[in-house]
């Protein structure tokens, strides 16, 4: 649905996006992550067409944004970043408008307003002012705007952005169910989100793309991903290490030892991480009769590859 | 209706409701007649001079509007941009000329209805004496397009920034040349050293040739001609403004 090719940005001499290019097929959840000022709410501006590309191409929905707008601008729903409404109207008022100039009148602007309205938990401030709302409402205001013509393509700025952790929850719920049926492109800084939400997530830094996969996938670049952590006790840690280094499994053993237990990390010959290792070990540890309090497969930790991979922007000098 | 007239009509039925949902559209409508009625009465003297016609009330409107008109529109464009409601605006399946129209013809829309208010000197006239209704028709045409093509203007500086003080000031200022455009002090000034067709073309901008002929009963079309090429001018260079702003 949404399909984005060499994508480029320049704001004077500098460069805000470089050469970005993915795609987003209906059914997929695509995370948009990056450090602050990485560009992804300019990217994103440019594939709502708020602003013209430097170089590239957006095409959503098999038209292109820049030449042929309006049916593209259609397909699309948007929560810019601020989530900004037009404050002198009430939430109703806005949703009206917003609905009219999607192209729906009479009972189907009434069912629509109804349906994003109940999506978004708006009843109990329908006829209140926006600029009397809340943040979190206002927000949720912008994302029934965003909803109303109930779009192909959804495109959302950090949709969870100032919300409360259980309206988090809600506005990720939906964003799963209605990830079934469209294309969804979604920015955040909070990582759990990715977990939770996308079927897919790119990582952005200074305008390039540097991950693109799932969030396994990503995980998988974490330098302890697919190792295997063992906490046995009483026993002498050369055994330990010596019989967890015959495993055909097995490509390293590195032992931690703590006072009274041993700590071991076993890291595996190939990286694909499924319960093999883990199983050999415990197959292991039964044989020789040894008592373990924890056995553990370490997934990865989105945050440590986040950082690894955009660190050189973020950390401080150190020389 | 097709699309496009839809899409203006939305456009402009939201900002017009944007006047009646503050206190703005009152508090302009009643200042707006208070003034009126001082400039037409206490300035112009209407019952001194003793003639059955609307001139002591058209010719302040040039100086009314100056202010008046720029108020009623910096928050056009400037308030979409400070608030950021612009980029949803924009990001919206119409095209940045609806919302242009729609906005300009909503302010202009709520300017008639506010002049539309001043009939009670129309009817004051009526009863007093037997005027010209022919001249107070071509007045009242002649003040609408004065106040749309100030209205152009203030579009235009209000797309320039995000703040409405700015926008109100820059519009004053244009507004202020193009009454002033064609006085003898001012073209004093150019005629010293420019050419010939540029003192002429500075002067043909005045506003105030073309308003005073509307009151005298006239409609000359090089008059329209001239109110639509400032209301047409200014729109397009807002429609370029725009596109800047996205392009930076």
């Amino acid at each position: 649905m949404i399909n984005v090719e060499n994508l480029c940005k320049e704001f004077g001499p500098k460069r805000a996006v470089n050469n970005v290019s993915f795609t987003v097929q209906r059914g997929e959840i695509l995370g948009f992550l990056g450090p602050n000022g990485a560009g992804k709410s300019t990217t994103m501006r440019m594939i709502t067409g708020f602003i013209p590309p430097t170089s590239g191409r957006v095409t959503v929905g098999g038209h292109d944004i820049s030449e042929d707008p309006i049916p593209a601008k259609k397909l699309i729903g948007y929560l810019p970043e601020s989530a900004p409404c037009y404050s002198d109207m009430t939430v109703h008022g806005f949703l009206s408008f917003t609905a009219e100039i999607r192209g729906l009148h009479g009972t189907k602007r009434t069912e629509a307003i109804s349906r994003a309205v109940g999506l978004c938990f708006l009843e109990n401030v329908l006829h209140q002012s926006v600029d009397t709302l809340s943040k979190g409402y206002r927000h949720r205001t912008c994302l029934a705007q965003a909803l109303i013509h109930d779009p192909e393509v959804l495109v959302l700025d950090e949709p969870t952005d100032g919300l409360d952790p259980n309206q988090k929850h809600e506005i990720r719920l939906l964003l799963k169910r209605l990830g079934q049926t469209k294309a969804i492109i979604f920015s955040t800084h909070i990582l759990e989100e990715v977990d939770a939400v996308c079927s897919r997530a790119i990582i952005i830094d200074r305008g390039q793309v540097v991950a693109n996969g799932t969030p396994a996938e990503l995980r998988a670049r974490h330098e302890l991903a697919g190792s295997v952590s063992l906490r046995v006790l009483g026993v002498a840690s050369d055994l330990v290490r010596g019989k967890l280094n015959s495993l055909p499994g097995a490509s390293k053993v590195r032992v931690e030892t703590d006072s009274n237990a041993i700590f071991v990390r076993v890291f595996p010959r190939d990286r694909t991480i499924n319960g093999d290792l883990a199983r050999s070990i415990a197959d292991l540890t039964t044989r020789e009769g040894w008592k373990f309090e924890e056995l553990r497969t370490e997934e990865g930790r989105l945050d440590e590859v986040f950082r690894s991979i955009t660190l050189p922007d973020t950390a401080p000098k150190t020389n | 209706m097709n699309d496009s007239m839809r899409n203006i009509w939305t456009i402009a039925k939201r900002e017009l409701s944007g006047y009646f949902n503050s206190p703005v559209a009152y508090v302009f409508i009643v200042i707006y007649l208070l003034l009126n009625g001082f400039f037409t009465f206490m300035l112009g003297g209407f019952f001194e001079r003793g003639e059955a016609n609307l001139n002591s009330f058209f010719t302040w409107h040039p100086w009314l509007y100056l202010f008046l008109v720029p108020a009623a529109g910096m928050r056009l464009w400037a308030e979409e941009r400070r608030v950021g409601t612009l980029e949803l605006l924009l990001t919206m399946p119409i095209s940045a000329w609806q919302a242009i129209i729609g906005k300009f013809l909503a302010s202009w829309v709520f300017l008639a209805l506010s002049l539309a208010l001043t009939f009670p000197v129309f009817v004051t006239v009526g009863y007093l004496g037997s005027p010209d209704y022919g001249a107070i028709i071509t007045g009242y045409f002649g003040s609408l397009l004065l106040a749309g093509a100030y209205l152009a203007v203030t579009v235009m500086t209000s797309a320039m920034t995000r703040n409405q003080v700015i926008s109100f000031i820059l519009s004053i200022v244009i507004c202020f040349f193009l009454i002033l455009a064609g006085w003898e002090p001012v073209t004093g000034l150019l005629v010293r050293w420019a050419p010939e067709w540029l003192v002429s073309t500075v002067a043909s901008l005045s506003v105030m040739p073309h308003f005073t002929s509307f009151s005298k009963g006239l409609i000359d079309l090089r008059a329209v001609g001239f109110f639509s090429s400032v209301i047409a001018f200014c729109l397009f260079s807002t429609s370029v403004i725009l596109r800047g702003l996205r392009g930076a």
